[in-house]
């Protein structure tokens, strides 16, 4: 198995040089939200072990929101963030990257403060790294490989079925299967399909996963005395500011809002990039850390592939703290329209979404941090609409297809590799053609 | 909870008017704002007030934002209105979500868009006897002094039948007039009844929440509107009002017919049978599933036969595909893919263990999703056998002027649009859109999206390809239908802020 990694380099913009920059990135798209994959700055589409990646301008118009605690408005500097969902290890990829796309890649970093002409591009890349505090993976160890791999074999089997409707009608479940197999055993024997086998799993990796599962869990119940003792306290500390802290949920203005709809769309997935302010305190921040780290273990450990809860529209996703403990950033591939998303993520993860928002100031009010807040429907739309960011260059490696979709040809290619399937397996298995 | 005021409720909201079988839409703009408000101030626009014998003549009336801003509403009112409202249908961005692209794109409508956009659109109902006096006697002496027509949308009784020639308007949401539902957090079970608050604007919906919308300052010129039920120190301009939602949708009869016919080897059954897989229901209207033993609520009203049904018998779609229109735009499910579950069962549902098949558990629930349709036919009845036959030079075209309400555009009729009907990509389906409605265009990386596909059980689909454009948008707009007291709030007040914008 390949496991999935992610980088993101987050550098403050020099000032002088934002418009430059922006142009830069305006560049690489032919039309607003289109990239062009074979860009001549970054040409995405050479990197076979690449999904997802975008560039983006932190531009979040909400830092003001803290004086509603009283607080002085902090000036912060513009950042730029580059990330990417990878197959495999993320320095290998980060070296090829630099290797066919340096010289653009430095053309756009050079527009951040303390890049020089001679600046290493790697050094400076991984000292520009922030990392995720947690992480979703659609499904762990699915290539992009893989991904092509199995759409050639759905394309295959439909055009197979469609050419021999007439002999194919009529015959029982199992024949039918086994039709379809020698189809598929034939195109592999002569080249025209591949499925590769699944690559080993890195040693490394599979130490530190396991590491990891052992070891959240150990840290908490060696604490554990402790936190039944700071319970009580903190359950007291954060209803009362569950009750006190203000909502800033004014209607997103119509032009913000035009902005992001202009990039939107173009494609059966969307990105989604959205900034804000935690809550002062030392409570919040505890929060916040606790459920993020509660989410990335679950999300790496316990999920079920394909699905976040009930959401099965997410390809990648991420929250990322920028530069600090104050402000966060979560980004996220998903498919379908905003509204769907934002109505996917109300109705069927509601609870999840409050425990991991509702430590940004203004969110609409929790109850026992998971009650209420996002069913304020439109009070949370405007607030997310508001904290969007607009994304300057998105690149997507399978236009066209949805996590479904993927879903779908892996569950496809599965039932050809069974070595035995019972009658209903072998229905299901037919249905999804 | 107080009384219904029906008196302040445009009487669209509450009934179809069906035994007033002949209506016209008159889209406008406002030529002299002052004789518009003159006239408005004498219209008989028709309330929600029941009454005994039913009248014979009935005139709603709704406008769009630069309708609004054109009476002189100012804007600081007018922001107060839902983002979809204010950036109207034809926004390049809404039209590429709503598969308004190519033949459908807003460029190419007769009406609409940003050549003929209306600022109202005044909506004749009446007895056939009574309709020409009515508009006459309607429309009196300052109609040609207040707006310019834009265009008549005519409309045709077909007896309760759409064009294609298969009966329309059977499954309606049941609204809770009486505010009885208490919106639960979790509905287990599919409701026909739906909050009062996800057509009206000013009260509760499906979330237990009330719609932004705008709220004024009391003051001499807002007396006559009634105060907000979440803020009764403010004045609520859109209570009792709602957003109407209209598109002309013309539709390729002979198309259709030739399309089915010849799928189905120049056999007619056989291809009125088709074309039910593709409607989900026969043309006399009959679901394609068993109907419930059970009463389900809000389907007690009307043809109750015929709503009476969900899909739980039909988990695979064998019996009505879930690519079939009406599939599409009413799953008829509830929150959860289970129903009767218990608190544990819930949670493992809930962290994503319940049900593991591929297609469980897809869609979204649909609650918050219904419309409440009033649209009416035009152009004239064509058979299927003579749909067949060839075409006679220039012949009138025929469809649907689409009218639907709701209370949240976006989330109702934007989302039912996009995600369900014009998705190529609906309940694990892919490279096909609505089989009557899509728009056959490719994306990217998907080129076709012309299949439709008819699940089996134990056998692979049947998938049916090649499907055409039947359905053309030729126009649309987002309109605000106001209360009685907001329309006089219109006429009467902001005469002297008039502005040229």
């Amino acid at each position: 198995m390949t496991p999935q990694s992610n980088f993101m380099v987050l550098a403050p913009i020099d000032p002088q040089r934002e418009t430059e920059l922006r142009q830069l990135l305006d560049s690489m798209n032919p039309g607003p939200g289109r990239v062009d994959p074979n860009d001549s700055l970054v040409p995405f589409a050479e990197f076979d072990a690449l999904h997802f990646a975008r560039f983006i301008i932190l531009d979040d118009k909400t830092t003001k929101d803290v004086r509603v605690y009283g607080l002085t408005p902090r000036s912060y500097p513009l950042y730029l963030a580059f990330l990417g969902d990878v197959d495999g290890d993320v320095n290998a990829f980060l070296r090829k990257l630099i290797k066919r796309a340096g010289k653009g890649l430095g053309k756009i970093f050079s527009c951040c403060q303390g890049f020089a002409r001679d600046t290493d591009l790697l050094t400076w890349m991984k000292q520009h790294d922030a990392p995720a505090i947690a992480a979703y993976v659609n499904t762990r160890g699915r290539t992009v490989r893989q991904i092509r791999e199995e759409a050639a074999l759905y394309d295959a089997l439909d055009s197979y079925i469609e050419q021999n409707t007439a002999d194919l009608q009529g015959l029982p479940p199992r024949e039918l299967h086994r039709r379809l197999l020698s189809f598929v055993n034939t195109e592999k024997s002569t080249g025209r399909l591949a499925l590769s086998d699944e690559r080993p799993t890195p040693i490394g990796w599979q130490i530190r996963n396991l590491l990891h599962m052992v070891g959240l869990p150990l840290l908490v119940v060696l604490v554990s005395p402790l936190l039944v003792l700071v319970a009580p306290f903190y359950i007291i500390a954060l209803r009362r500011l569950e009750k006190t802290d203000p909502e800033v949920c004014p209607v997103a203005d119509q032009k913000h809002s035009e902005d992001l709809s202009r990039i939107e769309d173009h494609d059966v997935t969307n990105q989604f990039s959205a900034m804000g302010s935690l809550k002062p305190g030392l409570v919040r921040l505890l929060t916040t850390t606790f459920v993020l780290k509660t989410v990335n273990y679950g999300a790496r450990h316990i999920t079920r592939p394909g699905r976040l809860g009930r959401i099965r529209s997410i390809h990648f996703a991420r929250w990322v703290f920028v530069a600090g403990r104050e402000r966060m950033i979560f980004c996220s591939n998903y498919d379908g329209s905003v509204e769907s998303y934002m109505d996917d993520f109300i109705n069927k993860t509601g609870f999840g979404l409050n425990a991991s928002f509702s430590n940004g100031i203004g969110y609409p009010r929790t109850n026992w941090l998971v009650r209420d807040g996002c069913i304020d429907e439109r009070n949370y739309k405007e607030y997310l609409r508001r904290h969007t960011l607009v994304t300057q260059v998105w690149y997507k490696a399978y236009p066209g297809f949805t996590a479904v979709d993927l879903e779908r040809n892996t569950r496809i290619r599965r039932g050809l590799e069974k070595k035995s399937m019972t009658d209903e397996q072998v229905r299901d298995w037919l249905a999804l053609l | 909870m107080s009384e219904m005021d029906y008196a302040d409720i445009q009487g669209l909201v509450r009934f179809g008017y069906g035994h007033m079988t002949s209506a016209s839409y008159v889209l406008v703009k406002i030529k002299d704002p002052a004789a518009a408000k003159t006239w408005l101030r004498a219209a008989p626009v028709t309330s929600a007030v029941a009454l005994k014998p039913p009248p014979k003549a009935a005139l709603n009336i709704a406008f769009t934002a630069p309708g609004l801003r054109e009476l002189g509403v100012p804007n600081s009112i007018i922001d107060g209105f839902s983002h979809e409202f204010r950036g109207g249908m034809a926004q390049e961005s809404r039209a590429r979500q709503l598969g308004d692209v190519k033949n459908n794109d807003p460029s190419t409508w007769l009406w609409g868009g940003y050549k003929q956009e209306p600022h109202a659109v005044v909506m004749f109902f009446a007895e056939p006897d009574e309709f020409d006096s009515f508009v006459q006697s309607t429309k009196g002496n300052f109609w040609g002094d207040a707006f310019e027509e834009l265009k008549t949308l005519g409309t045709s009784n077909l007896d309760g039948d759409e064009p294609f020639g298969f009966a329309d308007g059977i499954s309606q949401p049941q609204l809770d007039w009486d505010q009885q539902r208490q919106t639960p957090c979790t509905q287990l079970e599919y409701t026909n009844v739906v909050a009062l608050g996800e057509f009206l604007l000013g009260y509760r919906n499906e979330y237990g929440k009330i719609t932004d919308r705008p709220l004024l300052e009391p003051d001499a010129s807002s007396a006559g509107l009634l105060a907000a039920e979440d803020a009764p120190d403010k004045k609520d301009l859109a209570r009792n009002g709602t957003y109407l939602i209209m598109r002309q949708l013309e539709q390729d009869v002979r198309e259709f017919w030739k399309f089915l016919y010849e799928q189905a080897s120049d056999n007619l059954a056989a291809a009125s049978q088709l074309g039910a897989k593709m409607v989900g229901r026969t043309q006399a209207g009959n679901p394609l599933v068993p109907i419930d033993g059970q009463p389900i609520p809000g389907t007690d009203l009307g043809s109750a036969n015929q709503n009476q049904f969900t899909y739980e018998s039909d988990p695979v779609g064998a019996s009505c595909p879930f690519g079939a229109h009406i599939r599409r735009t009413n799953p008829r499910n509830s929150d959860f893919p289970e129903q009767r579950v218990g608190l544990l069962r819930k949670l493992i549902i809930m962290f994503g263990f319940g049900p593991k098949g591929f297609y469980d558990d897809l869609t979204s629930s649909v609650r918050f999703h219904r419309i409440l349709r009033r649209g009416r036919e035009y152009g004239s009845e064509l058979p299927p056998e003579q749909a067949l036959e060839p075409a006679p030079e220039k012949e009138p075209p025929r469809g649907l002027n689409f009218i639907c309400l709701n209370a949240n555009i976006s989330r109702q009729f934007e989302f039912l649009q996009n995600a369900w009907i014009a998705s190529t990509k609906f309940s694990g389906l892919t490279c096909e859109s609505d089989p009557l409605l899509g728009n056959r265009e490719s994306i990217p990386g998907c080129p076709v999206t012309s299949n439709f596909t008819m699940p089996g059980e134990g056998t692979l689909p049947h998938r049916i390809s090649g499907l055409r454009q039947f359905v053309t948008v030729k126009g649309g707009a987002y309109f605000f239908l106001p209360s009685l007291r907001a329309l006089r709030y219109f006429a009467e007040t902001g005469t002297a802020t008039i502005n040229s914008s």
